[in-house]
């Protein structure tokens, strides 16, 4: 699963998996954590091109990461969402925090 | 199962399963796959399986208090159960365990409170079971147990996905 985890310059992209669920939440958080803290990455991209399913365990995956990076300026964008997974994301108010792209 | 001009008019089912996270995702896509013959929308589909994973999440983590690296050496057999009815167009699904239970229910379903923040929980479970079920009632005895029951009437939305 570690390619699913890119290093782009300053930036860490992350390709979230079909399903985000706590089952899933637990390795993503720890392995985004490892490479924020050896890359020393300013910003974390999650790209949900491949995601159908995301229940709240996938806020708590962003709101975690927000929190590292936003104490040293670096900001987060979730890439390729769909109508669904923006509307999740919406309804935590994450869009005034993060960038969203469709 | 009673059926009528092929629509289903009640229908039942219960499953009992070991509190391990892989079982999320069996216990959301099984009552998924149980709401089929009323013909439900993709949405409200979705709607169903992330109320059903939230729900079963909190049992997991919070009835339980498991973590990933206890999960394979656990002493006691800790297990969630799960009860879905189907009566005309209405699903009822009952999530139960018999865990640690919640000592204050109204705080627990704040927004955004949770007492497991260092698990990266963003607090929002029970946010979202109301937001994407009709209704919601939480039981509770502290060193007992915690139940769920959600409701959801299924054919009021759009057969075609709205833009918002």
């Amino acid at each position: 699963m570690e390619e699913n985890f890119k290093v782009i310059e300053n930036y860490l992209m992350v390709r979230m998996p079909e399903e985000v669920d706590h089952h899933k939440s637990v390795y993503i958080s720890k392995v985004a954590d490892d490479y924020i803290m050896k890359e020393g990455v300013g910003n974390v991209v999650f790209d949900f091109e491949d995601t159908r399913f995301m229940d709240s365990s996938g806020i708590g995956i962003i709101i975690g990461r927000y929190k590292k990076i936003s104490y040293f300026g670096g900001k987060v964008f979730a890439i390729n969402t769909d109508t669904r997974i923006k509307r999740t994301l919406m309804i935590c108010g994450l869009h005034k925090v993060i960038e969203i792209m469709e | 199962m009673e059926t009528k001009n092929n629509t289903v008019l009640r229908n039942e089912m219960e499953m009992t399963f070991d509190a391990v996270s892989v079982n999320e995702a069996f216990a959301r896509v099984a009552v998924a796959a149980f709401v089929t013959p009323l013909n439900p929308t993709m949405e409200e589909i979705s709607d169903i399986k992330t109320a059903v994973s939230e729900a079963v999440t909190n049992a997991i983590i919070h009835g339980y208090d498991s973590e990933l690296w206890q999960e394979d050496n656990r002493e006691e057999k800790n297990q969630v159960y799960l009860r879905c009815t189907i009566e005309e167009d209405v699903l009822e699904v009952e999530i139960k365990d018999t865990g640690k239970g919640i000592e204050d229910i109204d705080q627990a379903m704040e927004p955004l409170f949770t007492t497991r923040p260092e698990l990266d929980r963003s607090g929002m479970g029970f946010a979202f079971m109301e937001a994407f079920m009709d209704n919601l009632e939480v039981e509770s005895k502290p060193g007992y147990g915690t139940s769920v029951l959600m409701k959801k009437k299924l054919g009021t939305t759009s057969w075609i996905w709205q833009e918002e």
